[in-house]
Formats: C-alpha cells, structure tokens, sequence
C-alpha cells in the first residue's frame, strides 16, 4: 500500500472514528484527560505502524483496542507513582435515563460534556472541537487566533473543573434535553460562524475548515437525535449557507453581497440536501410542532436558495418568516434582518425607519451600519450614506466584508 | 460529593429581605432529600475580623479580607451525586433567597 493510501486511511479513520474512540474511553476510564491522551497516542501509533503493516480491517476497532491499552500503560504508570489507587472521579453513568432519539451513543454524552452550561462558551467551542472534533489544539489555537498555551490552558481548566465539580458524563434527562441540546447548536453554530466571517486581518475570509467541521458534527448530532427538529433545523441551515460559499467572495477576495452572487455557482447538491431538510421541518410544523429558531432561519434561506434570480425572491414569504422569528426571538439583530425584507417590500424610507430604531442597542454592530449605508444610498442620502459605511468598514473585522463596504462607499456619488 | 454553595449579595442592589419563609421551606426539602449538610446565614462583613499570624506576630484587622461590592450572605453545604443536581438546585435556591449563588465543590 502506497504512503499516499496510508495518509488517506487515517485521516478517514480520523474523521469517522476520533470522537468515538474518545468517547468510549471517557467511559471506560471515566477520564477525559486520559482518553484524550490515549486517543491521540492511538492515532500517532498508526500514522508509524499502517505504513508497514498495512492498514488493519475494522480500524475502528485496532484504535479502540489500541487506545484502551494506551490508557491502561498510564494508569498503571499513575498508579505506580501514587500508591493509593486513586478511582476515577468522573460519573459513571450506572442508571442511564431512558435512551434518546435511535441510538444511545457515548459521542452522545461526549457533546453534553464538553458543551456543559457551567463552562465558559468559548470554553465550550475549545473542547467540543478537541474532543469531539478530533482538532489539535494548535489548530484551535490558530483557528481562534489565540496561543497555543492559552489554548492548551483553557483546555486543561475545562478538564479540570469537568472532574473537580463532577460534571456528569450522561445525556440529559427527557425534561433538561431541549435545553441542553440548544446549548449544544448554540456551540456548533458559533463554531460556523466564525468560518463563515473569520474575523482578523491576516485570515481568509471564509475558513472552510471550521464550516466544514461545524457542519460535519451537527451531521453526527443529527444522526444521532434524529427527532429533533431544531438540530434538523440548524443542518439545513449550515448547509444552505454553506452552498452559497463558491459564490460568495469574488477573485479578488470581496464579498459578494446575496443580490450579486451567481447563483449558478451555488452547490446544487448541498441546496437540495437543505430543502429536503426544511421540506421534513415544515411537514412537522404542519402537524402542530411549533418550528424553533434555527427551523425558520433554515426556512428563509431555503427561500432564498429557492430562487434563481434574485428577482424572483419571495419577500412576502420572507418577511413573514422573519415576523415568526421576531414572535420567537425579539432581539435587535432578527429585527435588522427582517428590515431587509421590509425594504424590498415597503421600500427603504420604511426600513430605514425601523433601523434607526435599532441604533441604541446595535451601535458597536458592522451590519446594522452597513444596512443602514445601503438603504441611505437607495434614498439618493449619499452623504449619510458616505458616513454609515465608513462606521461599517471601521467596526467589520472580515477582510471580505471591508472590501466590499470599500467599493460600495467609493461608488458613491 | 459536597459543594459549598455561597449565597452572593451585592450592598448597592440588594436582594429582598423577606425570603427566610422561602429559605426555611427550601431547607425543609434540602433535608428532606437528603442534599442538606450544613446552612447559615451570615453577619455583615463589617463584623469580620481578618488575622494574619504568618509572620513575628499575629495582626488582627478590622474587616473582611477583601473589600467589594458583592459579598458572602451566606452559606449551604450539599451532597449531589453530581454538580447537574447541585446546578438545578442552586438555580432553585437563587430565586428562593433572592440573590446569585455559587456552587463549588469540595476537594
């Protein structure tokens, strides 16, 4: 087997088997620390021995037994130097409340650990895309712009608190789980979102990597919660946006604003992967199961995705969903966002209106300057216009998003 | 496992001070499933007396230890299997006393 098939095979094995193996040595040895370590150790094994043995049958299977007899050799180690057997702290999970969705999967209650509510959110983003994620941390590190020993610190408090404060390795009870699986997308969402607009000045503006895994665990979530709605919902969201990305930043390394974009570089494979999703969302909505956040933000992109000109968009459609969303999140931004929809259909005299209203609580965010430069160069108001986008240019910190607020202020006459 | 759970208030935003019915019941039901270790409420911080005998001689100062706008009222030793239990009751007792809670386990 040639070295080129070997490299292939661990990163697949890495892909499909990383947050499984760590996550049925979480349980065995009821220690994130160790299973991380032995996880990694596993994987570094075979990167040195599949080139000469060749790559084992089930390799899901050489890792875990590999992994298990890496953690084993440590804990004997530990065991040496300290006398007394010191017993795992974390929480066995011995009275498993009753199993959720399919499957009752350990990467399960994996994900509820690392995205648990006592731990900071970036925190939380840090060890879901180690643990679970299979990323190392110097590749968080530079994916959050962060060193690599900050990094490593906050993963190694989390871990710490995680056995200190006995934060129990277990899927929610039926009455926590909405919460709990919200504060979970919540994660995943963030973790999107900061590939889809990388912050910094030196950073690509799309960061593929973190979009592509963002999309990749809430693949896994969504196997492994097939009911939920919400992580149906956040799916097909990520995956109509993510359809968008060959379109959305030019040559040159501009945005191209949803207007603009050629809509026939959208990837058609991933639109129609979104609309069934949404298709399955809104046949549940029609049976009385009231659609949460992500389900109406999926719906509005599907909107979007739906048209081939932009002419074509159905706004009527898209303000009303965004009127839903209002009911359900009363926030600032969602408000922004549905002015956008008021534009197309009222005009943007109306719209401008309702995003001066917004002003005090959204006076430090890029886009409500940069809606409000666009609407004010729709009125013919080029000075205040002139004004809003350099606001907006000053405030956005996505290389993309400054060229284009650039152009769209010198195009001003 | 035993948490020490902190009863936080805060001298310019004050919690109510009609919740010791409130308390008593919680406590009752911290008894009565068996979560209760120990709980008391404290004097002001004004009272305390802070001592420091790590040099020639012990020096007594008047006061808490650190000064700050948010101090400890009070506070409860539970037994929790686990801190998802201690963290429902805590948010539990936030609202019966009123005010911010921390949880934090014993070593």
């Amino acid at each position: 087997m040639n070295r080129a098939n070997v490299r292939e095979a661990v990163s697949r094995a890495h892909h499909e088997e990383w947050a499984r193996v760590v996550a049925a040595l979480t349980r065995r040895f009821g220690d994130l620390d160790i299973a991380e370590e032995a996880a990694a150790e596993a994987f570094a094994t075979a990167v040195e021995r599949w080139p000469t043995d060749g790559v084992p049958p089930n390799p899901g299977a050489w890792l875990t037994t590999t992994a298990n007899r890496k953690a084993i050799d440590r804990i004997r180690r530990e065991n040496k130097r300290d006398d007394k057997h010191k017993e795992a702290q974390m929480v066995y999970d011995a009275d498993p409340p009753e199993p959720v969705g399919a499957i009752d999967d350990d990467r399960l209650r994996l994900i509820f650990i690392c995205c648990h509510p006592s731990l900071a959110m970036r925190t939380r983003v840090a060890l879901t895309l180690r643990m679970v994620g299979g990323l190392t941390v110097p590749e968080i590190a530079r994916a959050y712009l962060v060193a690599e020993t900050a990094m490593e610190r906050r993963i190694t408090r989390a871990k710490t608190k995680i056995k200190a404060a006995r934060i129990p390795y277990r899927v929610p009870s039926t009455e926590d789980l909405p919460a709990r699986v919200s504060g979970v997308l919540t994660v995943l969402f963030l973790v999107f979102n900061e590939g889809y607009l990388a912050t910094g000045p030196d950073t690509d503006p799309v960061r593929h990597d973190l979009t592509a895994e963002a999309i990749r665990l809430t693949r896994l979530i969504r196997a492994l919660l097939p009911d939920d709605g919400e992580v149906a919902g956040l799916l097909a969201l990520m995956l109509l946006i993510e359809a968008r990305r060959p379109a959305r930043v030019s040559g040159s390394g501009e945005l191209v604003a949803l207007d603009e974009q050629d809509r026939g570089a959208w990837d058609v494979a991933l639109i129609a992967e979104g609309h069934r999703l949404v298709r399955e969302r809104l046949a549940a909505a029609a049976t009385g199961l009231a659609p949460g956040r992500y389900q109406i933000l999926a719906a509005i992109n599907a909107i979007h995705t739906s048209a081939r000109d932009v002419r074509d968009t159905d706004w009527s459609q898209v303000l009303a969903l965004y009127n839903q969303l209002a009911r359900l999140d009363p926030s600032p931004v969602i408000a922004l966002n549905r002015a956008i929809a008021v534009a197309e259909l009222d005009g943007p005299e109306v719209a401008l209106a309702a995003v001066n209203r917004l002003d005090g609580a959204l006076a430090d965010y890029h886009a409500y300057h940069a809606t409000r430069a666009d609407l004010l160069r729709r009125l013919g108001r080029s000075q205040q216009s002139r004004a809003a986008y350099d606001k907006a240019i000053e405030l956005a910190g996505n290389t993309a998003e400054t060229a284009y607020l650039t152009r769209r202020r010198d195009q001003l006459r | 496992m035993q948490y020490l759970v902190s009863v936080i208030d805060d001298k310019s935003n004050p919690g109510s001070t009609d919740r010791q019915p409130a308390i008593s019941a919680f406590n009752e039901r911290l008894i009565a499933e068996g979560h209760w270790v120990f709980a008391g409420g404290l004097a002001d911080t004004d009272a305390a007396t802070v001592i420091d005998n790590r040099g020639e001689q012990a020096v007594f100062s008047d006061g808490p230890f650190v000064e700050s706008k948010e101090y400890l009222a009070g506070v409860w030793v539970w037994e929790a299997p686990d801190l998802d239990v201690a963290l429902k009751l805590a948010t539990e007792a936030s609202k019966v006393c009123d005010r911010k809670i921390e949880v934090r386990p014993f070593r």
